[in-house]
């Protein structure tokens, strides 16, 4: 098992507040991470400690490392836009930009000056493609992303994450605005893409993880109770907290 | 329409409505507020339509080419011949430099009070004081600006009236460009973010897309208001039968136009000041319907 993102004695606080607490971890290379536990209990924040979207929040502060192959992501010479191309976030809800659809899905190539002309274009239908949206949608490339309903929004923004060649996939609760259909949908998308990428997945249904999970990160309060390889963790839990929650006891 | 109407499925229908509403009791607010909807429809219709009927009955019997296209002959006050072409130019030229202005002051305090300031206690005192200057009248301002002018030892000219003009829309503006930037999710702005994109590529690329078409209306709004005005222009940007050739000359208005012709014992100049009336009003309609226009188009990719 090679690990891709590794974080070491990670702590983070809102204000006073300890939201994460000594959190250390090897996230698996190309295999599909489950954090799982119930609300309130840090999950998101650990996600997006890794795309450093907790700058975002005032009054955040963190301890630790959290290297992504080997570099930590919070040394000062790191460029923030450069950890955020390599770990590209599918938000809870789907915010599509204000533009057509394929200025959604070019939206990123542009700014990193990636492709152009003919090649942008090739990129648009292969992301597209990659994200199953492609047969939807091909013939009303121009028309705005707003129109779409919000499943395909959905694979819209997956197809525009990925179009800047992530390496890592951070998902936040992906399917939990979209009917059911919709996030088979992603999560069909979700298993065709961990060959090529390393997916991380925040989920509150259970059924879920266990449908999408190779390796399982249980957390409660602010700190990991337990993680291992999902067939494990699932079927024998070392940990008393993990079991009763499995069991459906919070 | 026949078939629809001997439709037999329609007058059940159409039964059982009148049914319900005359019987059952909690129909019968319903039918109050429906009648209260009915009655505010026509006042505000009614208004309009009173307003442009008195001023297309009197004033295009005195609608010509002329007086679009040329200047007064024999005073503007007594005169009978010639044109208002000095005002139409004059208010355009106040409310064109008046809302520039106001635009350039407004977006850097919109942008302030949105993205640095938030909701502390200063940013809510800018904006309570943008709420009252937004309330005070127009008089004031004309007054305040003449105040300023005889300290200044200025005469009324356009440049005095222009900048007294962007006084008045400066709190319309500024208010309307703030409100329109507090409805962006933050969402938006990290699904950006997200791909990595920085501060510059987001406020230029999205966050503009975003906000266009409110700004669009905001402006035109702030425009509206600023070439109708006629208060704050008076002492301010003076009169004249001239179109102004320097900023510091006085200049003619639409409003003015009204007042001073309005205001002369002749019935004829009177009914020229109506025809004055309606070519405002035409202006006023052709900015409104263009902003619809404009910024109807640019929402087309507006997520909401």
């Amino acid at each position: 098992m090679d690990t891709h993102i590794s974080i070491q004695d990670l702590n983070v606080y809102y204000d006073k507040n300890q939201s994460l607490k000594n959190i250390n971890l090897d996230i698996p290379k190309n295999q599909i991470t489950v954090i799982m536990g119930p609300s309130g209990c840090g999950k998101t924040t650990l996600l997006k400690s890794i795309n450093r979207f907790l700058e975002f929040t005032e009054g955040t502060h963190l301890s630790g490392q959290i290297l992504i192959d080997g570099i930590d992501i919070y040394d000062p010479s790191v460029d923030v836009t450069d950890i955020r191309k390599k770990a590209g976030l599918l938000a809870q809800h789907p915010y599509p930009l204000p533009m057509s659809i394929y200025d959604n899905v070019a939206y990123g190539m542009r700014i990193h000056k990636m492709r152009k002309g003919k090649f942008l274009h090739n990129s648009v239908k292969h992301y597209l493609e990659m994200a199953g949206l492609w047969d939807e949608v091909k013939d009303r490339m121009n028309s705005p992303a707003s129109r779409l309903s919000i499943g395909q929004q959905q694979r819209l923004c997956l197809a525009r994450g990925l179009a800047v060649e992530p390496e890592i996939l951070l998902g936040d609760e992906p399917t939990s605005a979209l009917d059911p259909i919709s996030a088979q949908h992603i999560e069909k998308r979700l298993l065709d893409l961990k060959k090529e990428y390393t997916i991380v997945l925040v989920t509150h249904i259970l059924r879920q993880a266990k449908r999408l999970a190779d390796y399982v990160i249980f957390m409660y309060l602010g700190e990991v109770v337990e993680h291992g390889m999902a067939a494990e963790v699932f079927s024998n839990p070392r940990e008393s907290r993990t079991r009763a929650y499995l069991s459906g006891e919070f | 329409m026949r078939k629809f109407l001997n439709n037999k499925g329609f007058a059940r229908i159409f039964h059982f409505r009148i049914q319900r509403w005359y019987f059952k009791p909690q129909h019968i607010s319903e039918g109050i507020l429906k009648i209260m909807m009915i009655a505010s429809f026509i006042i505000v219709a009614g208004s309009l339509g009173l307003i442009l009927y008195t001023v297309i009955l009197k004033g295009l019997p005195s609608l010509n080419i002329a007086m679009i296209t040329q200047i007064p002959k024999g005073g503007y006050y007594l005169g009978k011949e010639g044109g208002i072409l000095n005002a139409i130019l004059g208010s355009l030229y106040l409310a064109t430099g008046g809302t520039l202005i106001a635009l350039i002051i407004s977006i850097p305090i919109a942008l302030y009070l949105e993205i640095y300031a938030g909701h502390t206690f200063w940013s809510d005192l800018i904006r309570l004081s943008l709420d009252v200057m937004w309330g005070i009248p127009s008089i004031v301002y004309g007054a305040f600006g003449f105040t300023i002018m005889i300290a200044l030892g200025m005469r009324a000219s356009l440049l005095a009236g222009i900048l007294v003009l962007s006084l008045l829309e400066l709190p319309i503006m500024t208010r309307a460009i703030d409100e329109v930037m507090r409805l962006i999710p933050v969402e938006l702005e990290q699904a950006s973010f997200a791909v990595g994109a920085n501060r510059f590529e987001t406020a230029t690329k999205v966050v503009i897309r975003q906000v266009l078409p409110g700004l669009v209306t905001a402006i035109l709004l702030a425009f509206g208001r600023g070439i109708g005005d006629a208060a704050s222009v008076l002492f301010t940007a003076g009169y004249t039968d001239r179109i102004p050739t320097s900023i510091l000359e006085p200049v003619a208005s639409l409003p003015l136009a009204v007042f001073f012709q309005l205001s002369t014992p002749y019935p004829e100049v009177q009914n020229r000041a109506y025809a004055s009336a309606l070519i405002l009003t035409i202006i006023i309609l052709i900015i409104s319907l263009l902003s619809r226009w404009i910024s109807g188009k640019l929402s087309k990719n507006v997520i909401k």
